[in-house]
Formats: structure tokens, C-alpha cells, sequence
């Protein structure tokens, strides 16, 4: 039991079945951006050109606020019953718990865009200019990267005072280039406007990095003493 | 090192009066800019000082995660704060200059948006020392600074792309500073790098003088519990 895939998929299955038994972050993700997008819709009003170029960031945005609230949950659920302190004391890898973490949420994610695609295109009349199939490695890209540095953050901010604030405070100022990334990206594969390249390169580069760095110091801050 | 503090201080001040001097009286008013053009000599100081305290910053944060030393937590502290506090200042002279000069308050350039996403980070930083006062916090923190450390080159490459792709108003920042100009700059440069420097180390004595204050007070309240604890026991014994 103690390689860091056993640990992976074990601790993976366990969230999955959890997260399929009661869906509370998937149902609140899903409502909380089903939300966004209405509101956004109802504050900007865009025409179909306004639409491609704003579209990006609402997309961005929305998701990056769900994604918030399903971090938030992460790590709350192993609070119950002291899980967490028997994973410390545990010989179980604890890469093998981030990086089950890390993908189950990005599988929530993922699950949450799947839904919530169509619907802003629906809504806001999309229809791509550009190559739309570099859309998704953007997508893939882009949440590993909000989810990678979320659920490390998630991790940090979790015997802070008021952590549910803490998380957003922490993780924006760091996903700033992410996010700057994903966004330039969705725009220019929307508008037709150039090649998006430079942004798929960077979002790659900024998984690369945080995920080394996650995975390097996740083992500190699990042990803090 | 008391008597070393204490006469680095007066230089400090000593220092700091003579480089407004020069900035505010010797330095000849710039032909296009004007006197605004002034404040140059406590911007350019005040960013390369507070790039300088997250420099240390950083050190003393990779430090702390490798030696586990309270010192280098210590050091963290005061340079995150007094950095941040400099950046700040940075901040604020920037537009006040950018106003009259480039006609605009605030643009998203290379330098204004990596020094704005360098702050935010730094802010960050705090409000997480803040907000949590266990005993992991030194470690969350130095965790946090290398984190920001890494994300600062990213921040700067996606903004040059940026800007690269959507031209901006050139900037008149070229040309060679006559030579009284650099001079005030120069002293200013001095000044300030000591300045910052000493408010830092001050700051460093404080945090570990607040140290031993708490520590002392966790021994005075863990005796006096001992020590009641002691008292009440033959109560207790005897009720029973």
C-alpha cells in the first residue's frame, strides 16, 4: 500500500465514490457558474463580435470561481475524523495523496466545463474563427493549472483562520499568468486573431513548474510542525 | 553591534538629508519634464530597494525550509513587510509621475504590471501570516514566497508577449542623465538601499524581541498553571 500509485488510486476511487454518492461539489459548481454566466450575460449584453472577444475571460472567470468552491471542500472532508493526521503518520506517500487530489478535482472540472460549454455558447451565440480544436489542449492545460496550485493552496490555507477566504487570496496573485494565459488563448481561438502559440507554450510551462514545485514541497507542508 | 546599529542609523539619516538635498536643490530641473521629473530620484531608489528585500526574502525563506533556523523566519518577516511597504511607495511616485508626464495615471506594462503582480503576491504573503499564528506558519509562509518567487518570471514573459503583440506609447526612458542628475540619483540609490536596510534590520530585532516576550510569557503561564494545578490537587483529592 505504500507506492505512490496504490496511494494515487486509492485515495482517487475513494473521492470518486464519495463525490458520486453525495454530488455536493459538483452540484454546487454547476450552479454556482450556471449563476456567473447569467449574470455576465445579463451585465454586459454583447453583440456577436463583443461576445468572441469578451467570451474568454467570462468563460475563465466563471470556471475559476467554481473551481474555488470545489477546492474548498477538498481537504475539509479528511478534517472529519482526524483522516489527515492518520495520513501523517501514515507511511503512505503524500505525492500520491496530492496528486489524487489534484486529479479527482481536475476531473470535477473538467466534468463542470463539459456541462457548462454549451451553455455559454448557447447563450452567448459562439461560433469559433479560429482553430477550435486547440481549444482543448487549452482547456486541459488551463485547469490542470488552476487545480494544481488550488489543491496545494487548498493544503496551505487549511489550519488558517477563515481558510474558505484564505484559498481565493492566496491563489489568485500566483494563477495570474494562468490565467492571463487561458484567456489570451480562448480570445485568439475565438477571433480568429493570430496564432496562440505563445500561451499554449506558456500555460504548458506554468504546469510544468507549479507541478514540480507542488509535488517537491507538498511533503513540507503535510509534516509542518 | 548595538553601537554598530545605532551609528549606521545616524548615517542613514545623515545620508538621506544629503541625497534630497542634492535631488531637490543641486540637481538641475529637467528641460522637457520639468520639476516633477524629481521624483525619479525616490522612485527608481525605492523599487531597487524593495526588490532587494524580496530578494532577501526569498534567501531567507529557502533558508528557513532548509535549517528549520527561527532567525531566517525571523528575516522573512521584516524583509516581506518592509519590501512591502517600498513597492507601495513604488507604486504610488509611479503614477504621480506617469500623470503629467505620459498624460495617463496607470498603463498595463511590462514593468508597472510584474511590480503590481509582485506586490499582490507579497500582500498575499501577509495576510497569510496573519491569518494564521500555529506553529506551521513559517513553513506555510517560506512555501508560499518560493511559489511567488517562481511565478514572478512567468508573470513577467506573459506580459512582454502581451504588450509585444499590442503596441503601447513609447516611452520616453532613453537617453543618458546629466551628470549632477546621476549624482543625485546615485546618493539617493545609496540612501535608500541603507535606508531599507536598517528599517529591515530594526524590523528583525523587533520580531525577535516579540519572540522572546511570548516565549517567556508561555513559561510564566505554563509555572503559574503548575503551580495551581498543585494547589488544587489535595482539594480535589480530598472531595473525591
Amino acid at each position: 500500500m505504500s507506492s505512490l500509485w496504490d496511494v494515487t488510486l486509492a485515495t482517487l476511487v475513494k473521492d470518486i465514490r464519495l463525490e458520486w454518492r453525495s454530488k455536493d461539489a459538483l452540484n454546487s459548481m454547476l450552479f454556482f457558474s450556471l449563476l456567473v454566466v447569467v449574470i455576465f450575460s445579463f451585465s454586459f449584453d454583447p453583440n456577436a463580435e463583443e461576445s468572441r472577444q469578451i467570451a474568454g475571460g467570462l468563460v475563465w472567470v466563471a470556471f475559476l470561481f467554481a473551481t474555488v468552491v470545489a477546492l474548498n471542500q477538498t481537504w475539509a472532508r479528511e478534517l472529519r475524523n482526524q483522516v489527515l493526521d492518520a495520513y501523517r503518520v501514515s507511511p503512505a506517500s503524500p505525492n500520491g495523496l496530492f496528486l489524487a487530489k489534484a486529479l479527482g478535482n481536475f476531473l470535477f472540472v473538467s466534468l463542470l466545463e463539459a456541462v457548462m460549454t454549451p451553455l455559454f455558447i448557447v447563450f452567448y451565440n459562439l461560433r469559433a474563427l479560429g482553430p477550435a480544436w486547440q481549444l482543448i489542449p487549452v482547456g486541459i492545460l488551463g485547469t490542470w493549472a488552476l487545480v494544481v496550485n488550488g489543491t496545494f493552496f487548498a493544503a496551505l490555507s487549511l489550519r488558517t483562520r477563515s481558510r474558505e477566504i484564505m484559498l481565493p487570496l492566496l491563489l489568485f496573485p500566483i494563477s495570474i499568468p494562468a490565467i492571463q494565459g487561458m484567456v489570451e488563448a480562448t480570445r485568439i481561438l475565438l477571433a480568429g486573431d493570430g496564432s496562440a502559440r505563445f500561451w499554449i507554450v506558456l500555460l504548458l510551462t506554468y504546469d510544468v513548474v507549479f507541478t514540480t514545485a507542488s509535488l517537491a514541497l507538498f511533503g513540507t507542508i503535510l509534516h509542518a510542525e | 553591534m548595538k553601537r554598530a546599529f545605532s551609528i549606521l542609523w545616524v548615517l542613514t539619516g545623515l545620508l538621506l538629508a544629503y541625497g534630497t538635498y542634492q535631488a531637490l536643490v543641486i540637481a538641475p530641473t529637467e528641460q522637457t519634464m520639468g520639476d516633477v521629473q524629481r521624483i525619479f530620484y525616490y522612485h527608481v531608489p525605492s523599487a531597487w530597494t524593495a526588490f532587494c528585500l524580496f530578494f532577501t526574502n526569498l534567501f531567507a525563506s529557502v533558508a528557513y525550509l532548509i535549517w528549520k533556523r527561527p532567525k531566517a523566519d525571523a528575516l522573512a518577516v521584516a524583509s516581506a513587510e518592509v519590501g512591502v511597504v517600498f513597492c507601495t511607495i513604488v507604486l504610488i511616485t509611479g503614477p504621480i509621475w506617469a500623470r503629467p508626464v505620459w498624460g495617463i495615471w496607470w498603463t498595463w506594462d511590462i514593468r508597472l504590471t510584474t511590480t503590481l503582480v509582485l506586490w499582490l503576491i507579497y500582500v498575499s504573503y501577509l495576510v497569510l501570516r496573519r491569518f494564521s499564528d500555529t506553529a506551521q506558519t513559517p513553513v506555510l509562509a517560506a512555501v508560499l514566497a518560493v511559489f511567488g518567487a517562481l511565478d514572478v518570471p512567468l508573470v513577467y514573459f506573459s506580459i512582454w508577449f502581451f504588450r509585444t503583440q499590442h503596441p503601447q506609447p513609447v516611452m520616453g526612458k532613453g537617453g543618458s542623465l546629466a551628470p549632477p542628475m546621476l549624482h543625485a540619483f546615485l546618493i539617493n540609490l545609496l540612501a535608500f538601499s541603507l535606508f531599507g536596510a536598517m528599517v529591515c534590520w530594526t524590523r528583525y530585532r523587533l520580531e525577535l524581541l516579540k519572540r522572546d516576550v511570548e516565549q517567556a510569557q508561555a513559561l510564566e503561564s505554563l509555572a503559574g498553571a503548575e503551580v495551581s494545578e498543585k494547589a488544587s490537587l489535595p482539594l480535589s483529592r480530598s472531595a473525591r
